[in-house]
């Protein structure tokens, strides 16, 4: 979806400016901490050594950087007072020392001013028992971008060690709970990936659920009660337009972009206990249904290639997952058998994995993936109260809404699709639920 | 919903698409604002919340009639079940009389749901417990057009412990009567306040 100039024709009347939610005051703002959970066995010992920075740049790139790899439950870092010197180039690394210090790899790098007025951030991942530069590479952004800079440093890194494309430099949106009876209110957020850089693109007294992204990261459509009654809402997240795409009677609910961009996926009732599923193309309103069961049908997501669509539907008397192309006629295909509920599904990016809420046989609803050529269903976590799984674009890892314990405030967590590292965001005040983890960008 | 049907008036001339129509999102500040001009709208909200101070505040002024059953206003549902029973069948009935004899009287069916489980469907569930107090009511001679559906899933518990009790308190439809100030905008052309709709107050 290449956004306005394809969406205005389209959508038709009207476009709100959010500057407001800028304006709110910060103690309205939840900020995120990160509690790492789990971690494979045996992280991988790396040094991050500060880098040689810019006069104008407050950021620790090499900070960010550390938290990044640390969160992933993949690596361990040497801590900076025992590192044995302070090297910004690879000519400066005495390898013997740091291979002493026990670390496998030493990252150096510096931040410059260039010509242009903005910083460069360049450096150096070494592997200390070979002296070999394992990836190098330079990026240029405005100094407020140096926080993504640092986290696109994470990424190749991530990648040359592990072979995992890194999803550091990617956002998150999710639905913020803050205040109590008469001054509560919901709030869409949108955030770097470690929680970091919070925007706050709608406030409201009501309700807001269902953040999902666009293909190209450009926009969100959710769900919101603004009236009392449903809505879908499409918005753009960097400028806060939006436009209204559902106000049907009964649910409006559940949008799923397409992997195309240019159709949502929505659950609509009508006056009628069994919501099916449709899905509108945003550029003419046209409506297709693609659901018939007397059930409930909803919670589409689409398969990677566009032409299906998971779902969940009660129409053998709970919840499973069920597959149905949206190709007129099309019959769905029961896809989850174990166990009596099995809810939320969300394809993988490369459309191998399943990842759904499921409950267990102990009554706790946790995360749990399902091989969708093998078969074999693995439950990730533990509940009590998950929901809402969301693959990162890597598809290495899911974010999740959690009630862990009894009585806690809804948090964000992550776990690796092998079930070995995870961490957890938790609100600084207030609850955070229903993370949507959006798609790389450029 | 003031503001709402401000844009509306304004809209529905010049575009004739109540539908297509919305309202920009608030400031924190106008918020506040537009909540305490849009009172009634914001008790309206709490038909059958609780009154010591949950989510939706207290609940002064209910609109709606309130002798007998007819102060009730909350139907509990078992788990995973939409199935009418015990005294919520006789509420359901009082309110269903209630509309029959009083045609210009407009309701509200909000579906509700405990936290457990995926939101989305937690959404379809509360539909289901909406649809069947409405079927209820439209077999007891209310008519379609008295009552608008919706369902809030989880997003709206009267309870926000996570525990059986609170779980029983939360699978719920509340009955919530509209004022003419409250209605929803269905077309333009019913957008003007109709005084004769109001309910009386007992």
């Amino acid at each position: 979806m290449k956004s306005t100039p394809r969406m205005a024709p389209l959508l038709r009347i009207f476009l709100a400016v959010l500057t407001a939610a800028w304006l709110l005051p910060p103690a309205a703002r939840a900020q995120l901490q990160i509690q790492i959970t789990s971690g494979v066995t045996n992280p991988v010992p790396i040094a991050i050594v500060p880098f040689a920075e810019a006069p104008t740049d407050s950021t620790d790139v090499a900070g960010v950087v550390q938290h990044d790899l640390v969160g992933s439950g993949r690596f361990t870092a040497i801590a900076r007072n025992r590192m044995p010197g302070t090297p910004t180039q690879a000519a400066d690394v005495k390898f013997a020392d740091w291979k002493a210090a026990g670390s496998d790899y030493v990252v150096v790098g510096r931040v410059t001013a260039t010509a242009g007025g903005q910083l460069a951030v360049e450096f150096n991942l070494l592997n200390t028992l070979t002296g070999q530069s394992i990836a190098r590479q330079r990026f240029v952004g405005t100094a407020a971008a140096l926080r993504n800079a640092a986290h696109r440093v994470s990424d190749v890194i991530y990648q040359a060690i592990t072979g995992i494309r890194g999803a550091f430099a990617t956002r998150i949106a999710y639905v913020a709970v803050v205040g109590q009876g008469a001054t509560q209110r919901f709030q869409l957020v949108v955030a770097d990936a470690d929680g970091y850089n919070q925007h706050l693109i709608l406030q409201s007294r009501f309700p807001i659920m269902s953040p999902t992204w666009s293909p190209d990261g450009q926009w969100i459509a959710y769900v919101s009660f603004e009236n009392h009654l449903s809505a879908i809402y499409v918005q753009r997240v960097l400028t806060g337009q939006r436009t209204m795409v559902s106000e049907r009677a009964g649910i409006n609910g559940a949008p799923a972009w397409s992997p195309g961009g240019h159709r949502l996926a929505l659950t609509l009732s009508g006056n009628s206990g069994h919501p099916q599923i449709y899905v509108l193309d945003l550029r003419n309103q046209h409506l297709t249904r693609i659901t018939h069961a007397p059930a409930i049908n909803t919670e589409a997501d689409w398969a990677p290639d566009g032409k299906s669509i998971y779902f969940t539907s009660d129409r053998a008397g709970e919840p499973q997952i069920y597959k149905i192309g949206i190709a007129p006629g099309s019959m769905p295909q029961r896809i989850t058998f174990t166990d009596d509920y099995n809810a939320g599904p969300h394809i993988s990016p490369d459309g191998k994995l399943l990842a759904m809420v499921t409950r267990d046989h102990s009554g706790n609803y946790c995360i749990a993936v399902q091989n969708l050529a093998t078969g074999e269903f693995r439950v990730l976590t533990h509940g009590p109260l998950d929901q809402s799984p969301s693959f990162a674009p890597n598809g290495a890892t899911l974010i999740y809404a959690a009630r862990p314990g009894n009585g806690s405030a809804g948090i964000l967590a992550t776990i690796s699709v092998d079930g070995l590292t995870g961490l957890t965001l938790k609100p600084t005040q207030g609850e955070v639920r229903d993370p949507a983890w959006g798609p790389f960008t450029k | 919903m003031y503001r709402r049907i401000l844009v509306l008036t304004l809209l529905a001339g010049s575009l004739g698409l109540a539908a297509c129509a919305s309202h920009p999102p608030k400031p924190s500040a106008s918020q506040q604002a537009s909540s305490s001009q849009a009172g009634a709208e914001s008790q309206g909200a709490q038909g059958g919340a609780n009154a010591n101070g949950g989510p939706f505040g207290n609940q002064s002024s209910i609109p709606g009639p309130q002798q007998g059953l007819l102060g009730q206003r909350t139907i509990y549902f078992g788990f995973d079940s939409s199935v009418i029973k015990g005294q919520g069948t006789a509420i359901v009935a009082a309110h269903a009389k209630y509309l029959a004899d009083h045609p210009n009287a407009r309701v509200r069916l909000e579906g509700n749901t405990d936290e457990r489980g995926s939101p989305e469907y937690n959404i379809g569930l509360g539909m289901r417990r909406a649809q069947s107090v409405r079927e209820a009511m439209l077999l007891q001679g209310a008519s379609a057009d008295q009552i608008t559906v919706v369902s809030y899933g989880a997003e709206r518990p009267v309870d926000p412990a996570h525990n059986r009790a609170a779980w029983a308190k939360n699978r719920r439809v509340n009955i919530v009567y509209l004022t003419p100030n409250n209605q929803p905008p269905v077309a333009p052309q019913q957008q003007t306040p109709r005084q004769q709709e109001q309910p009386p107050q007992q």
